[in-house]
């Protein structure tokens, strides 16, 4: 089985956010970049899946400047076997289409069986990336997965809803998005940190994943952003200390849920 | 902009929430308002939209709708797109809609924009206001001119009215030819936990939130009993979904779910900025905890500094009483 995992370099989320004014893009270097929290969720399901399938192969996939080569070794570091990673300066402005543009034209001459991957990105949450990557590839998601089973290339998950969950089943080549419940991520240790260092990283630009500049970047990306800016701060409002018994707070909340015509 | 396409989201006809506020949104926005409304129960309902302005609704009810995983209803969309000659489509920013969205963008050379809370004319194009960075920032931003747009509206972000001049939509059954590939990710099973009478909690408008400071997992039949008392739903803290003490699709936060209810109650959360990125766009917050210096605190409206299993059980009596 060869199982690819696209991975994504974002802002940390306790970082201040630098704005481009020109180009609204933020200055991902200022902002403590991160591997995206969900796509480890992703990286620990394929790693489970290798254990169980013998020969399987795991490459991290990943769209971004050169700098993002240390979120690529540290998806490397729990264990994959390689990274492919598109870069090229005429990407900067994509969205989330044009992304899912390239990720597919960097997989046209893989093999692979399964692309497994976080649900979303915790900076811009959009959730599309999955579902267009599929589209772009000509086969079936399955997303928002909380369990994977996989039989041969049978490919059967449970897709969480708001009240339970959904079995879906798809021949593979499949792509999977995943939910934090689906597993408990492990910890790179000593050895694959240092492992990762030396995994292999095939680097290409546009020309070499077959793109057209103008598909992508802020040309190319149907979608423009006009304007970005900090959201007003929020003043901490009222503030009751109860006296121990609940009774003072809870009057006081109630009579203030009266005052906002709550109830 | 002469027609806006509604992507209606419903349960067997039963038009949700959402979909009235879009359709009401639309109104505001176009000349012309059709519906999209696919699966069992949608011909029986249809006509029914006109209350919120739809002048068409394209309805397929074909039962690959609800047998096979999304596909079906992208080729169910293009065919309404084509029917309708929308170019603007808006739909529920839900995570199974936008799937919809996504795969059809795809097809047709169309811009997405997801989770919009607000929408303006500008000349021929709509702008969109959406929260960004876990609502750390505010982005306007609109799809490229001369390719249609496909565009997500949060829940809530619009208030459902009917309209005064409202008359039964027509109906128009769509024909739609349905290729092998839609048909490669099969539904084999649907597995529903009952919540109750409780709203889902990315509609709701009121949410009781749970976290650490509950204690254990039978600490949540408190927050039920709030949110039942409120007419909301229940959300919980990665805290609580990872102990296991509540389902993890009610987890609000960076990895969870974002929410912007009306009312946002948060009892035993400290919260972490991972959490405030899933709810700090909300209307008012509320915090109970019994550490007053919580972070949750700086963002509240109102804070009651106490034990929550002290505050909550009076709390639910005094709103009864208010109520009645």
């Amino acid at each position: 089985m060869r199982i690819i995992c696209p991975v994504k370099r974002v802002p940390d989320t306790a970082a201040t956010k630098h704005v481009d004014p020109d180009d609204h893009t933020v200055d991902r270097d200022r902002s403590d970049p991160v591997l995206n929290a969900n796509d480890e969720w992703a990286i620990e399901e394929a790693l489970r899946i290798a254990e169980r399938t013998p020969g399987t192969e795991i490459i991290a996939l990943c769209m971004g400047p050169d700098a993002a080569q240390t979120t690529i070794r540290k998806a490397l570091s729990y264990g994959l076997d390689g990274a492919i990673q598109i870069t090229d300066p005429a990407l900067s402005g994509s969205d989330a289409a044009a992304t899912a543009r390239v990720l597919a034209a960097a997989l046209a001459g893989e093999d692979f069986d399964l692309i497994i991957m976080g649900n979303q990105s915790s900076d811009a949450r959009t959730m599309l990336v999955p579902a267009m990557l599929a589209e772009y590839l000509g086969i079936p998601a399955l997303t928002y997965v909380k369990d994977l089973q996989v039989d041969g290339r049978t490919f059967t998950a449970q897709r969480e809803t708001a009240g339970g969950h959904v079995v879906v089943r798809a021949e593979g080549p499949v792509v999977v998005s995943v939910v934090e419940a689906i597993n408990e991520p492990r910890y790179p240790n000593f050895k694959g940190i240092m492992a990762a260092k030396k995994k292999p990283l095939d680097q290409r630009d546009l020309a070499a994943a077959g793109v057209d500049a103008g598909e992508v970047g802020f040309e190319g990306s149907r979608t423009r952003v006009l304007d970005i800016s900090p959201r007003p701060p929020k003043q901490a409002g009222r503030t009751v200390d109860d006296d121990g018994s609940g009774q003072v707070g809870a009057v006081a909340l109630a009579d203030w849920l009266v005052e906002q015509k709550i109830i | 902009m002469s027609t806006i396409l509604v992507l209606i989201d419903h349960e067997t006809g039963a038009t949700k929430k959402i979909s009235k506020q879009i359709l009401t949104a639309a109104r505001g926005l176009a000349d012309d308002v059709h519906a999209a409304m696919f699966g069992p129960g949608a011909p029986d309902a249809a006509a029914a939209l006109g209350a919120f302005g739809a002048s068409t609704v394209h309805v397929w009810d074909d039962p690959a709708v609800t047998e096979y995983v999304t596909e079906p209803q992208v080729r169910a969309l293009e065919a309404a797109m084509d029917a309708s000659g929308a170019d603007v489509v808006l739909f529920p920013s839900d995570p199974f809609v936008t799937d919809v969205a996504a795969r059809t963008a795809v097809r047709r050379g169309a811009g997405v924009i997801t989770d919009a809370v607000d929408l303006t004319r500008d000349g021929d194009s709509l702008v969109a206001t959406k929260a960004i960075f876990g609502g750390d920032m505010i982005s306007r931003c609109a799809v490229a001119d001369g390719v249609p747009a496909l565009i997500g509206i949060k829940a809530n972000a619009f208030t459902a009215e009917e309209t005064p001049d409202a008359q039964p939509a027509g109906v128009n059954q769509l024909d739609v030819t349905l290729d092998e590939a839609a048909r490669r990710a099969q539904v084999v099973e649907v597995v529903e936990q009952s919540s109750g009478d409780r709203p889902e909690m990315t509609e709701a408008s009121i949410i009781a939130a749970g976290g650490r400071g509950l204690g254990d997992a039978e600490g949540f039949a408190l927050i039920e009993q709030l949110a039942d008392a409120l007419g909301g739903a229940v959300g919980a803290s990665r805290a609580a979904t990872d102990a296991g003490w509540y389902p993890h699709q009610h987890q609000i936060g960076q990895t969870g779910k974002t929410v912007a209810p009306q009312l946002y109650i948060g009892s035993g959360i400290s919260g972490a900025i991972q959490h405030r990125a899933g709810m700090q766009t909300s209307q008012l917050i509320v915090a109970i905890n019994k550490d007053g210096d919580a972070p949750i605190f700086s963002i509240a409206d109102f804070g009651v500094v106490g034990d929550l299993h002290k505050v909550i059980p009076p709390l639910i009596e005094e709103i009864a009483k208010r109520k009645s």
